[in-house]
């Protein structure tokens, strides 16, 4: 226990000491805060005229009953970004996590790291955190600005409406982390299997967006997200997760790592 | 302390140990010398339980390398060819984390201990990346030493400093002798190796040879004494060869170069006859062939 504390204080005291790191880290949140809460600011003004005549058929059942067209459809926008939220920390980890391994072995720390008795579950597991944490404690200050936002420039209803789905908070407090968990759980594995630090992270990328372009396109599109749904997902993620984490222990093979050269 | 069998390592087709057999002593500082690519960092590293022998065995403090490594890791400590620090971090930090990684108890005490041994003490809040090469080799050395390990494995530790940096490690190097620990030292620097170690290997893929420094000296090559006299000629060194042990004597810029199996027996009588016969006789001395003779001749064979 002490072990995995001390790899993730070292992880954070030595990704947040490097500029860049952290305002990748950082950049994606952001851009997830300001695109949504510009564009509550940019339609602010929209009356009922500029309304679609028929709602998609799944914003009706999003809506309580008392909802005017309007609202309704407000409600239906604020609950598309919230998609948004669930999705930020799959992305946000890859830089940190894909660098973590073959980042220690360029910098040729890995080798007297691998050398204290440190076994390689603590190693992983202490690299996991330090990299699956920030993206979703990111992810939630980015919902409580989207919040005040939607409060402020859409109205109080709809964002009770909105805020008050319990759907959302399994979504924001458990789905999100478990995703970006899985991203971590990924990259490392990319991580302690290639030679250099940028093929990492772009293995790692190319493989993680288009898992989210599916995931969206399927969410958004084809399936209508429902509370059994998101119910489902979590769980499903708590398995694929802790299968992924087994594989990266079971993956990581110290020598392998340490001389490997092409 | 640390004993191996056969232990080889192979990269492929790339023999890089092969058949060592060691044995080194408790307390016994042990130097590795080789060329490049000798095998001298796999041997390490095997020992340390980073890389698996293809075959062979080794038992280090009581562990078996490849069955026990936790407790090899626990019950050593390395000093790796590059430092490897965490170079945004500061020197404080990089030790602490280690300390703790190294289940270190009291880690304030024992990061302050090695900080000031190694006079790293006022600039511990600096990052290491503003080190120079000596103090960031100082730096791993501490790093090393936090778990107070009964067995030490250094790799090259004076390797890139500057002759006093150099002087100031090999002093530490030798007071750790001094506390009972034993060492395991890989060098290139054969004046090293003859200072602090008390045994040499001579290794090239295999290990041509094993001795302390002195009769690895004296095993490859014959003995000669150097008479310094005021003035030599040739007749001096004609009536020095007539004597029945000497093997061969040349004058060289009046002193006489004498080759002979016992020094110790022999030397009087050639004394008393240089004498005898007029030379004035300033010095006696032994003619030691350097280390780097012996290593030279071993490698080029080997
Ligand atoms: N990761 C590796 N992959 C393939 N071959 C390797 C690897 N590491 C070492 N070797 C080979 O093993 C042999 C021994 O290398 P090693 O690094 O142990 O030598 P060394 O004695 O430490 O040399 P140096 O004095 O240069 O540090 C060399 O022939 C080297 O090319
Ligand atoms: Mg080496």
């Amino acid at each position: 226990m002490q072990k995995i504390k001390t790899i993730i204080r070292k992880e954070w005291a030595d990704v947040f000491g490097n500029r860049l790191v952290l305002l990748t880290v950082l950049f994606i949140p952001l851009v997830f805060t300001v695109i949504p809460v510009g564009l509550l600011f940019l339609t602010r003004g929209a009356s009922a005229t500029d309304l679609p005549s028929e709602l998609p058929a799944q914003a009706r059942h999003l809506c309580p009953e008392s909802a005017t067209i309007m609202e309704c459809f407000q409600i239906y926008v604020l609950n598309q970004f919230m998609l948004l939220f669930m999705f930020t920390p799959l992305i946000v980890p890859v830089t940190l996590a894909a660098y973590s391994i073959v980042g220690e072995k360029a910098t040729h720390s890995l080798e007297p790291l691998l050398a204290t008795p440190i076994t390689t579950f603590e190693l992983l597991m202490g690299k996991n955190l330090a990299a699956a944490v920030p993206a979703p404690v990111g992810t939630w200050f980015s919902v409580v600005v989207y919040a005040l936002g939607a409060r402020l420039l859409v109205g109080k209803a709809q964002a009770i409406a909105v805020f008050s789905e319990p759907m959302w908070w399994i979504a924001v407090f458990v789905v999100g982390p478990l995703l970006s968990v899985l991203s971590t759980n990924f990259s490392l594995m990319v991580s302690s299997r290639v030679n250099e630090p940028h093929v990492a992270e772009q293995l790692s990328a190319v493989v993680i967006l288009p898992l989210l372009v599916l995931f969206f396109a399927q969410v958004a599109g084809l399936v209508i997200l429902n509370r059994s749904l998101i119910l489902l997902l979590a769980v499903t993620l708590v398995a694929v997760d802790a299968l992924l984490f087994y594989l990266a222990v079971r993956l990581f093979q110290r020598e392998t790592i340490l001389t490997r050269w092409r | 302390m640390i004993h191996t069998e056969n232990l080889t390592k192979k990269f492929g087709d790339v023999v890089a140990v092969e058949d060592l057999n060691l044995e080194v002593c408790e307390g016994e500082v042990f130097g590795f010398l080789g060329p490049n690519g000798a095998g001298k960092t796999t041997t390490l590293r095997m020992l340390t339980g980073l890389i698996a022998p293809t075959h062979g065995t080794a038992v280090v403090n009581g562990y078996r390398v490849g069955q026990d490594d936790m407790n090899i890791r626990r019950s050593v400590g390395i000093l790796t060819e590059t430092p490897g620090l965490y170079e945004r971090l500061s020197a404080e930090h990089n030790l602490r984390i280690y300390a703790s990684l190294y289940e270190v108890e009291d880690i304030a005490g024992q990061v302050e201990k090695y900080l000031r041994m190694l006079g790293l003490w006022e600039r511990r809040h600096e990052a290491a990346a503003k080190f120079s090469k000596g103090m960031k080799q100082k730096l791993a050395m501490a790093r090393a030493l936090l778990h107070e390990p009964r067995v030490l494995f250094l790799d090259e530790p004076t390797a890139s400093l500057d002759p006093e940096a150099a002087h100031l490690v090999r002093e530490f190097i030798a007071g750790l002798s001094q506390e009972g620990r034993t060492i395991l030292l890989c060098t290139h620097n054969l004046d090293e190796a003859d200072r602090l170690c008390d045994r040499i290997g001579v290794l090239k893929t295999r290990l041509l040879m094993v001795d302390t420094p002195d009769r690895l000296r004296s095993n490859l090559f014959e003995r000669k004494v150097v008479f310094h006299l005021r003035q030599a000629d040739a007749a001096l060194a004609e009536a020095v060869a007539g004597l029945p042990f000497v093997q061969d004597c040349t004058a060289v810029d009046n002193k006489l170069l004498v080759t002979l199996d016992d020094p110790e027996m022999h030397n009087p009588e050639i004394i008393r006859m240089l004498v005898g016969l007029g030379a004035d006789l300033q010095f006696v001395g032994e003619l030691r062939r350097s280390l780097e003779d012996v290593y030279l001749h071993l490698v080029k064979e080997g």
